[in-house]
């Protein structure tokens, strides 16, 4: 009975994930096929890139609720630089990495020297941002020939290598098939999975996230990796929201309204795969995967759009009882 | 002396692990009976199933002649059996005051009714406060009182029920001398109301203070049943270990060259300046009640807290840390108080405990040699002593006292100047002392240890020297050889004698 349980721990998601995709391969017309498997890497790929710098902040422990109005941010701004500014790609880029940054390190600041809580310092974050992306423009959305408040008119464009991020695709075997987005998702992954699991730091803020006070006693430098956490997150945010300015070619003021809830979900969900019951960079992974690929198979199965949201949530929901219930029940 | 409470036969197994083999004993009314056993005897679970926590496997327990099967905690409590847990504050909600804490069984029973009349309550609650003697007014929020305070508040809730049986598991482990001499009285109080008693300890002071009886368990039996008097406490230890025990015999080292010295130094504001000095090589127990300073040494010393004045010398230089980390690179280790909230990492396996202070010994360029630490961590955990099975184990897979042993091994792994134990001996039985006491001393080469303790026992067993605080001063000090204990008693009780006592 026990092995049944941590079978079913351990290799339970995993296992439903891959029914999952034989499933929607039998059931859905078109599904089983690599440009169908391409189209579900890039419809999470930004979430993904999210959820794996908020999972760097559930690992010590934090959280942080600003990432999505990080990446709309940072949306806006490259959109910014390049259409009003009329400058390159790189100063773009390089604007919003600092702008990720600086934002990570205002939300540890805030968490480790004022000792706000992390779910208000980052919530507050949150609104200072959406309220803020909104104020250059007077809430309007940024293309080449827009009225600034001004009376001016826009006159930059975006960058052709910049539009590319968002719409160049790699060949791989088939031509022109893997976008630059998924590239980055699965780099990005890769980096994130190897420094939390095979780094010092990584497992120092492991040891952080499970008992600050025991850490501290043991000399680790609790409020350097903290803050690094955010930093983290927000960097990653803000690639997300770049990443999203290339494919759109504009900045729309709209965008990335489900980002927050979406990656945050996906990182809740990896708990539950192979059993971790902690934050770890495969099961964000996986848990964005999964989602990405339930969606999508219920759309070729005509389910309605407005029942995603019901679809994510109810899966998130199953998938924490798995892992807090059963993993409980086990340690004891 | 009427049987309160009889068990006969109790087993219990989790999984295929026998916890309890053919357990029976009786209790008396109105008899303290000391429930004796190493960590892991299966005390623990024993006490699980009398307080309705588990559901024996087999064997019958009668209550007052009648079969007691609790359901649930709540339900034992009903029947007149309530435990007193070790971590008191489970027993009690810190947020709320005195009087709601009280009545917080009646309050979620709905015995008060839709609207709390609050009257009608501080006169129910002041009747159960005077029972156990809680001076403090009842407005008082829990938090804002002792632990002794919230113990007694734990027991006077109980007091509700008009217990027959109270158990008391490890109640003085976090108690101060005088705080522990309130508890007792109460026990004699309920001795004399005849409530039959299992109190479980390791201290000896207790034991010879309370026992009428003592009951030893060891490997999940009974081993030995002592109602003879006065009680035979040997007996009941080697009952307890299967063996005799050896008595360690002590060769005082005589080192000269001085590792650690304070001068002048001021623990807290309006305390005495002292001076101090440890030598390396040498073990020196710092004896003090709860409160009297001795963690206050251990944070300043470890960089947490500066001192208030005065001068720290470390090897000749001066030495003054400003955090942990950087008390660690100067050599100067603390293994802390409370494992579990200041040292234990439960997330991590015996290993990655093991090993976290010093990861950087086991990666190169930030990457981790895991090979490497997993087998300089079980040559630790061998060292030490630790019963594990794999060191890839959760570290919540040890009882408690080869916990400890990992807690204390994470500090031996690297050699030092200076190593600070603050109550290393805290919840661990007599045999895991002794192997964590003489495996400091053999491992000490020119290292220095200071060893913080409450216990004068536990102080003769491992130092070369003891040096009393009280006060946040120190009171006195007095070489390990055939110590006057009852000068360091009176050191420890009082700073009065300051000045004469003080070499």
């Amino acid at each position: 009975m026990n092995k049944v349980i941590n079978l079913a721990i351990r290799y339970g998601f995993l296992t439903l994930l891959v029914g999952l995709v034989v499933f929607f391969s039998i059931a859905a017309d078109g599904f089983a096929g690599p440009h169908s498997a391409v189209f579900i890497f890039q419809s999470v790929a930004i979430t993904g890139i999210l959820a794996l710098g908020v999972t760097c902040t559930l690992v010590v422990g934090g959280f942080d609720l600003s990432i999505g109005s990080v990446a709309t941010s940072s949306l806006m701004l490259s959109a910014y630089v390049m259409v009003v500014w009329e400058q390159s790609a790189l100063v773009a880029i390089v604007l919003c990495l600092l702008m990720g940054a600086l934002v990570g390190l205002v939300n540890g600041w805030l968490i480790v020297r004022m000792r706000v809580p992390d779910l208000l310092a980052t919530l507050g974050m949150m609104f200072l941002l959406i309220g803020l992306q909104r104020i250059p423009t007077q809430g309007r959305s940024i293309a080449t020939g827009m009225t600034l408040p001004d009376g001016t008119v826009a006159q930059g464009t975006f960058s052709p290598a910049f539009l590319a991020l968002g719409r160049h695709r790699f060949d791989l075997f088939i031509e022109r098939l893997l976008p630059v987005s998924v590239v980055v998702l699965l780099v990005i992954a890769v980096l994130v999975f190897l420094f939390l699991n095979y780094t010092r730091h990584g497992r120092l803020m492991y040891a952080i996230g499970s008992n600050e006070r025991a850490s501290s006693l043991a000399g680790v430098a609790v409020n350097k990796y903290k803050v690094t956490a955010y930093v983290i997150s927000g960097v990653l945010a803000s690639v997300g929201g770049m990443l999203m300015s290339a494919r759109l070619g504009r900045g729309d003021i709209a965008s990335g309204n489900n980002l927050l809830l979406d990656s945050v979900a996906a990182a809740l969900i990896g708990y539950a795969v192979l059993g971790a019951a902690r934050p770890n960079a495969f099961g964000t992974a996986m848990g964005a995967l999964f989602v990405g690929i339930l969606l999508q198979g219920l759309t070729m199965m005509n389910a309605p759009y407005y029942t995603q949201d019901f679809v994510k949530g109810a899966v998130l929901v199953l998938a924490l009882m798995f892992t807090f219930s059963l993993s409980a029940r086990q340690r004891r | 002396m009427s049987t309160t409470l009889q068990l006969k036969g109790i087993r219990k197994a989790f999984g295929s692990n026998q916890v309890l083999h053919d357990i029976g004993f009786e209790l008396q009314a109105g008899n303290v009976t000391v429930l004796m056993g190493a960590n892991g005897a299966g005390k623990s679970t024993l006490v699980r199933i009398l307080s309705g926590v588990h559901k024996r496997d087999t064997g019958d327990i009668i209550l007052l002649g009648r079969t007691f099967n609790p359901k649930t905690p709540m339900d034992a409590v009903a029947q007149g059996v309530v435990t007193v847990h070790q971590g008191i504050n489970d027993g009690v909600v810190p947020d709320l005051d005195i009087a709601s804490n009280l009545l917080l069984e009646y309050l979620a029973t709905g015995g008060s009714g839709f609207w709390i009349r609050q009257g009608a309550l501080k006169k129910k609650a002041q009747a159960l406060a005077d029972l156990v003697g809680i001076s403090s007014s009842l407005d008082t929020p829990v938090h804002a009182l002792s632990l002794a305070d919230r113990q007694l508040v734990a027991i006077a809730r109980a007091m509700a029920y008009e217990p027959r049986v109270m158990i008391l598991d490890e109640p003085t482990s976090s108690l101060s001398a005088a705080e522990a001499d309130t508890l007792f009285s109460l026990i004699d109080k309920l001795r004399e109301h005849g409530v039959a008693i299992l109190y479980i300890s390791h201290r000896m002071s207790d034991i010879r203070r309370l026992a009428d009886r003592i009951v030893v368990m060891r490997d999940g039996q009974i081993s030995a049943n002592l109602v003879e008097q006065p009680l035979p406490l040997n007996e009941a230890v080697n009952a307890m270990l299967g063996r005799s025990m050896d008595n360690t015999t002590l060769t005082i080292s005589q080192t000269t060259t001085p590792s650690l010295r304070l001068s002048n130094a001021v623990l807290a504001q309006g305390a005495h300046p002292f001076d101090m000095t440890v030598h390396e090589g040498e073990v020196v127990a710092i004896v003090g009640l709860v409160g009297s300073g001795k963690s206050a040494l251990a944070n300043v010393l470890f960089g947490i807290n500066p001192l208030i004045s005065g001068t720290l010398q470390l090897a000749d230089k001066p030495y003054c840390p400003t955090s942990p980390a950087k008390a660690i690179a100067a050599g100067v280790f603390l293994c802390p108080r409370d494992r579990g909230s200041n040292a234990v990492v439960p997330d991590f396996n015996l290993t990655h405990n093991i090993t976290l202070p010093f990861l950087h010994k086991y990666s190169r360029f930030s990457w981790l040699r895991t090979r490497h630490e997993e087998k300089r961590s079980q040559q630790l955990l061998d060292e030490i002593g630790v019963v594990y099975q794999n060191s890839n184990d959760n570290i919540g897979t040890l009882s408690g006292g080869n916990q400890q042993k990992v807690s204390v091994a994470r500090w031996l792994s690297e050699s030092c100047r200076l190593l600070i134990l603050d109550e290393p001996f805290q919840g661990v039985d007599i045999q895991a002392r002794r192997d964590i006491g003489t495996h400091l001393r053999n491992a000490a080469g020119t290292r220095a240890t200071l060893v913080l303790v409450s216990e004068i026992d536990e102080a003769t067993e491992i130092a070369d020297r003891i040096i009393v605080i009280a006060e946040h001063t120190l009171a006195g000090e007095q070489i390990n050889q055939e110590p006057d204990l009852d000068l360091l008693l009176s050191m420890m009780a009082s700073a009065n004698n300051l000045g004469t006592t003080a070499a």
